[in-house]
């Protein structure tokens, strides 16, 4: 890992988030096969990587926060959980054993448990890598995520 | 249905969900404050208690995957056009209740809107009109009394008058008077916001300025009303304008009752009150039963504040609206807010709402002709409110003679308001009229202020457009020029109240 760390990352602003779940659909809508809201939930079983936290008037949207000293990569026996130059935390779903210990061990809750007829993994926030900017972010109808440098 | 008054199953709107669309969010569930929309666990599935709906459309605007719309009910009772469905209801409620019949927002009746039988005139062959693209357009507009005549200095040219304290608006359109406390203070800050950013003035209502809007003082109108909530000397003086709330269109005649359980700390501190304590208005100033006594608080308030902030009036238009409007002219305001039948309002019995007041366009008419006759027009300005929906509505006052127009529900509407009339409810699921902090930070102050904005601007480019059809390069041109409007499908004696000709004339 290298001491320069250029890493955008997204941030939730609590007093924003009405709680909308957009953010949900969004990930799952553009981490599915078929690019369809619908779809994603029904046929091909996904599920959201950032999830909405509620408790009365306090809302937020949580997903992986890409941690300086990543829990995860520490707990991972596989091999798996790698974090490139920049910081960011990548988690390999082919490598994944599903032995749940990044989900035990991650302070946050952002990291799921996935079992599926063929496999089982684990799975989290990867800021849509392929995408270029978070979909959940550019969903978010009262700007209560924001994608900026790591501060 | 079970363990309910068997009035309760004429519900008026009802959820339709496409179950196959439907992909379990449960934002819905989460979006509804009215509990018309559960999750159940058991089925996997989102149900909705119908006779809740208030058809406010929240969770059809936030299905992420348009699944929901709200519709209305099309189990109805037999077609009459005496005994409507409204009518039916109110009747149910108010057995069930005993109550009066509490609503919000302004009058729903069809009473006939003047602004749609008026047209405006446009330039042919004779006169050319104007490209406001390529030339310059003026809708400067100035609130404030004006002198009788200008006195001239001995070189003939430099102005030896002085006139008092002017506001300078850069659109003739200000935003109403809407109280912290009806709305909640993201509305107000993105109101504040956008007036600072535009050139124009937002009110505060009669429930105080809250200490984080002071910044805005500059284009804020600060509201005296029968409650006196949140006056004091700081207040008065961190204002553009004071305003004195004689009345409001959508409930002339009547004061306000802001329910205890809704006076946080906040609104407690703002409005001087204990937290808790019902903040209640009476229906009259009690100091203030004539004319003379009106001229008293006026002069008290110039004062107070060394004749540096200009003193407007607020009447609803009723039916002497312009005997009592001299009168306050006569009084010393400097400008007069006169708000018609279509006014809204955050709570207010449906009978007064529905029933009180004159429509406005009359009303502008009436108090612009009984100025003028009286020689009193140049000391007032005119400022029109109550149910304006557009930039065109807003020309057509000016041209009956208004100054400037205040809006209230456009705001609200920009802000997300769909009119769904539970404002007095306090649990608006757009987070506009509710100071719940779950709901209310569900307005956005940034994203309303710049909805506002581009509203403000919208409409500037419309007045300049139909201005430049007329041939027309400044909003003064306009004011009060009747002979740029004809009616249609109106009686002799409307078009002689509202001193048009009909078209064709």
């Amino acid at each position: 890992m290298s001491k320069k760390r250029k890493l955008m990352k997204v941030y939730p602003i609590e007093e924003n988030c009405i709680s909308c779940r957009y953010c949900e659909v969004a990930c799952t809508m553009v981490h599915s096969e078929s690019k369809d809201p619908v779809k994603a939930y029904k046929l091909e079983n996904l599920l959201p990587r950032a999830t909405v936290e509620v408790k009365e008037a306090v809302s937020l949207s949580l997903m992986c926060r890409h941690c300086k000293h990543p829990f995860c990569f520490d707990a991972c026996i596989s091999g798996a959980i790698m974090v490139d130059e920049n910081g960011k935390v990548n988690l390999d779903e082919e490598k994944c054993v599903g032995c749940w210990n990044c989900v035990l061990v991650c302070p946050f809750g952002a990291a799921h448990p996935m079992i599926r007829e063929e496999k089982r993994h684990s799975f989290k926030c990867d800021l849509c890598g392929d995408r270029g900017f978070p979909a959940c972010v550019e969903a978010c109808p009262n700007r209560a995520l924001i994608y900026d440098f790591e501060r | 249905m079970l363990f309910k008054k068997p009035q309760v199953a004429f519900y008026p709107f009802m959820v339709l969900r496409d179950d196959y669309k439907c992909v379990r969010c449960k934002s819905c569930v989460d979006q509804c404050s009215f509990d018309a929309t559960y999750y159940d666990e058991d089925l996997n599935m989102i149900m909705n208690h119908h006779e809740n709906c208030v058809n406010c459309k929240r969770c059809e605007a936030f299905c992420p995957t348009d699944a929901i719309k709200v519709v209305k009910n099309p189990s109805t009772f037999h077609p009459d056009a005496n005994w409507t469905p409204e009518a039916i209801r109110d009747i149910h409620v108010q057995m069930l209740t005993g109550a009066v019949i509490l609503t919000s927002t302004g009058n729903d009746k069809p009473i006939k809107n003047y602004f749609d039988h008026l047209l405006l005139d446009a330039c042919q062959v004779t006169n050319p009109p104007i490209d406001p693209l390529r030339e310059p357009m003026e809708l400067k507009t100035f609130i404030g009394r004006k002198t009788d005549q200008l006195q001239f200095d001995s070189d003939g040219v430099s102005i030896k008058t002085t006139i008092g304290k002017q506001l300078e608006l850069e659109i003739p359109v200000l935003f109403s008077a809407m109280s912290y406390g009806s709305i909640n203070l993201n509305l107000q800050k993105a109101m504040a916001i956008a007036c600072r950013e535009f050139g124009t003035y937002w009110n505060t209502g009669e429930g105080g300025l809250h200490k984080s809007l002071r910044e805005f003082k500059d284009h804020t109108i600060v509201q005296v009303a029968s409650g006196r909530f949140g006056v004091d000397l700081e207040y008065l003086e961190t204002s553009a304008a004071i305003e004195i709330k004689i009345g409001q269109g959508a409930k002339p005649g009547i004061g306000g009752h802001l329910p205890g359980e809704k006076v946080n700390e906040g609104i407690a501190e703002t409005r001087m009150i204990p937290v808790g304590s019902d903040a209640i208005s009476p229906a009259p100033h009690h100091d203030i039963y004539s004319i003379e006594d009106l001229r008293q608080l006026i002069y008290a308030l110039k004062e107070a504040t060394n004749y540096e902030k200009p003193v407007f009036v607020k009447i609803a238009a009723v039916h002497n609206v312009a005997a009592i409007a001299c009168g306050i002219a006569h009084a010393g305001a400097d400008a007069i807010a006169i708000d018609g039948v279509r006014g809204g309002t955050g709570a207010t019995p449906k009978s007064l709402r529905d029933h009180v007041g004159i429509p406005i366009e009359m009303a502008i008419a009436a108090v612009d002709d009984r100025l003028r006759k009286e020689g009193l027009r140049n000391e007032v300005s005119l400022i029109a409110a109550g149910g304006f929906r557009s930039a065109v509505d807003v020309l057509k006052a000016i041209a009956l003679g208004a100054d400037a127009v205040y809006i209230g529900t456009v705001a609200k509407l920009a802000a997300g308001c769909t009119q769904c009339q539970q404002c007095h409810t306090g649990r608006c699921a757009w987070g506009i009229t509710t100071n719940n902090p779950k709901l209310a930070k569900r307005l956005n102050p940034d994203i309303v202020a710049e909805n506002l904005y581009n509203l403000l601007r919208a409409w500037a480019h419309d007045i300049k457009e139909l201005l430049g059809a007329m041939g027309i390069n400044a909003i003064e041109s306009i004011k009060g020029n009747r002979l740029r409007l004809r009616s249609w499908g109106l009686t002799e004696q409307e078009n002689k109240i509202l001193g048009v000709l009909p078209a064709g004339m």
